[in-house]
């Protein structure tokens, strides 16, 4: 069983949402990455997602576009990238980690080569955002040869023809893309979120875990009554950029936010899954 | 002399496939919220390319209001100054906007209006895609957003007029490299945002499936035109065609047609900027390797660890980093060859051309013409090569004098 499934299994058992923070690897510098990693699963993080910096980041906003650019501005690497995994690793055996990034660095890096550092690495989930099933099924058939799960997004209009395939094809779990935009924007709509989730169980036992737009404990805590999992990246990678100066303001911005985050959920009523 | 390749072991060509691949390259490479406005444009694309009323409108619009169809003019003063091949060209310069491009946005604004989008937005690098579309909306009473990196916005103010002018808001992107790539970027996150509205004009045979091969039929007037203009005016085929390629629409547009005729000869020319061997380029097929972005699976200009470089040319319009998966398969399969100018052979076509037959060209198309000064001399006079004149240089002159130390 893989770490994330094992993770989420723990999860249900004792009744608490899977709190799952993104930072951009080296975002602002790469010294800071592995402190801040254990600095989040202390503070409550139960999954961590990790950035792999790119430098046509479609998808996102414009607070985790600097925060690659940042990265990058330091040489940060797809194989960089899995150095800092490596390292969070040594310490801490537990927290599944998932890189989350665009499919360009896994090309280059050819996908039998990446899946042997992934593995090696002690990573336990891959996000591709650009990287739809239809176009994944070689790197499907290598990824199956691990126990590094492949995570797949839905969105609010995603068809249901399209949820039952990545319900098929998901491991570990779902990743839902609350709203039709780039990371970072709008506000929720709770009740669009739910009906969506609903459909979404309908075709798959996944646990799902629920990104963009997540900004405060407040948010958290209501998409935690929805959701096995909740995953909060801009308004985290917001904290880094306040203080890129100072290591030591910035770990703390997190360590708040996140802590803010866990009292919350974990104070909330019995969810619904 | 004999120019192509012997590859009478292609299949006959049909591609793309169901999902948009050219061989390995092109496909549907986005984020999930991006696959169902995906494939509500391809449902429409398939069943309007079909829709005689639908054509019949669009062929209207190419007649009475771009001008079409362009002429072929024989270059006979420059032909004989280079000794060797015929030169022709293919007068897309003389379409209303200045270029091949508002071929590509009059039909997809029609297909926008036919899908009930209210909304159209679009990239731009040299500006002259973005002024397509800002003419089309305007004529259409569309609202229009057009997407151009700080850089470009710098190095084509008559262009950022023009389509302010036309109504369209246009807005600078300062992320990344503030080029092309990064407007793409912008303009894909702004659709991703206004799904629901809003019809994104993509300007290049690039993008995700179905953009490559419906900006292709739509710019492939040019070489069904040309292919009747060279029969009625020479009585035969070009031996050459010559196109200039960045992401690549006015040079599929022209060989397309001409794919299954394999004694015509297909040259799409890149931008090598300084010179190949200094990096400072924009030429993936010449010195890119595989990969994906914006999209598609196609050749780019990328360092080690699959980030993609900051690109160069002196052309706007040539200066992204990717090019159009379809390129990437003529490339592989010999069917089409892909070369690189430099900035400062390029310029020398521009003057050649200018100075010599009265016609000032884009930037862009200057490399093919600069190519084509290299092919002529080499094959014999009773042969012919065909240059695709993309686009005309009035927006090019603020550049040329920058480089010619002349004020304006």
């Amino acid at each position: 069983m893989s770490r994330l499934t094992q993770r989420f299994n723990d999860l249900r058992q004792r009744g608490r949402t899977a709190l799952i923070p993104f930072i951009t690897a080296g975002d602002p510098d790469p010294s800071f990455t592995v402190p801040a990693l254990h600095a989040l699963v202390k503070a409550g993080a139960d999954i961590i997602e990790v950035g792999v910096p790119f430098s046509d980041p479609m998808a996102d906003g414009p607070v985790i576009q600097r925060a690659s650019e940042r990265a990058l501005a330091h040489k940060m690497s797809l194989r960089k990238t899995l150095e800092l995994v490596k390292q969070f690793r040594m310490e801490d055996h537990e927290t599944p980690v998932v890189l989350m990034g665009y499919l360009n660095p896994i090309e280059a890096m050819g996908y039998e080569a990446f899946r042997d550092q992934a593995v090696a690495s002690g990573v336990d989930g891959v996000l591709t955002v650009d990287m739809p099933p239809e176009e994944a099924s070689e790197f499907l058939e290598l990824l199956k040869a691990s126990d590094i799960d492949p995570i797949f997004l839905l969105a609010p209009n995603s068809t249901e023809a399209r949820i039952q395939k990545m319900g098929a094809l998901g491991h570990g779990y779902l990743y839902y893309v609350a709203l039709k935009g780039v990371t970072g924007a709008g506000h929720l709509d709770l009740a669009n979120v739910e009906k969506k989730l609903k459909e979404i169980r309908q075709w798959t036992a996944l646990p799902l875990a629920v990104g963009f737009g997540v900004k405060n404990a407040e948010t958290a805590a209501a998409i935690g009554q929805l959701s096995e999992g909740v995953v909060v990246g801009s308004a985290l990678v917001s904290q880094i950029e306040a203080a890129q100066e100072d290591p030591s303001a910035a770990l703390l911005g997190m360590t708040d936010l996140i802590s803010s985050m866990r009292h919350a959920l974990d104070a909330a009523p019995g969810s619904l899954v | 002399m004999t120019l192509t390749t012997d590859f009478n072991t292609i299949e006959p060509y049909n591609l793309p496939d169901e999902r948009g691949h050219f061989g390995p390259y092109g496909g549907v490479f986005v984020a999930e919220t991006l696959m169902e406005p995906i494939d509500e444009l391809r449902t429409a694309y398939e069943r309007y390319m079909k829709d005689p009323e639908f054509l019949k409108e669009l062929d209207r619009d190419l007649q009475y209001y771009v001008g079409r169809p362009s002429p072929i003019y024989h270059a006979e003063r420059m032909s004989r100054h280079f000794g060797g091949a015929q030169i022709l060209l293919k007068r897309e310069d003389l379409n209303h906007t200045g270029a091949h491009k508002v071929n590509n946005t009059i039909g997809q604004a029609l297909l926008a209006q036919r899908m009930g989008k209210t909304r159209i937005i679009a990239e731009t690098g040299a500006g002259q895609h973005g002024v397509a579309t800002a003419t089309v909306a305007a004529r259409l009473g569309l609202e229009c957003v057009v997407y151009m990196g700080e850089v470009d916005v710098a190095r084509q103010a008559p262009n950022v007029l023009r389509m302010r002018l036309l109504g369209a808001t246009v807005v600078p992107v300062s992320s990344g490299s503030k080029t092309l790539k990064d407007a793409l970027n912008e303009a894909m996150r702004d659709w991703v945002t206004h799904v629901d509205n809003t019809f994104y004009i993509i300007g290049t045979v690039a993008g995700p499936h179905p953009y490559p091969a419906m900006v292709r039929d739509f710019q492939s007037v040019i070489g069904r035109e040309s292919r009747e203009q060279m029969m009625a005016q020479t009585g035969r085929l070009p031996d050459a065609l010559v196109a200039c390629v960045g992401g690549g629409s006015n040079a599929i547009g022209l060989f397309h047609p001409f794919i299954g005729d394999t004694e015509v000869a297909m040259y799409g020319v890149e931008a090598a900027g300084d010179g190949i061997e200094t990096g400072r380029h924009s030429a993936p097929l010449s010195a890119g390797r595989p990969g994906v972005l914006h999209g598609n699976r196609t050749y780019l200009i990328e360092d080690d660890d699959g980030e993609i470089i900051e690109t160069h040319s002196i052309s706007a319009g040539l200066d992204y980093p990717g090019v159009g998966p379809e390129h990437a398969w003529l490339k592989d399969i010999g069917r089409a060859h892909y070369v690189a100018i430099t900035d400062t052979e390029a310029m020398e076509g521009f003057h050649a051309l200018t100075r010599m037959e009265g016609i000032i060209p884009a930037l862009e198309s200057s490399h093919a013409v600069a190519y084509a000064m290299k092919l002529a001399p080499t094959l014999d006079r009773d042969q012919q090569i065909l240059i695709n004149l993309s686009g005309r240089g009035d927006k090019d002159i603020n550049t040329i004098a920058a480089r010619e130390g002349i004020t304006l």
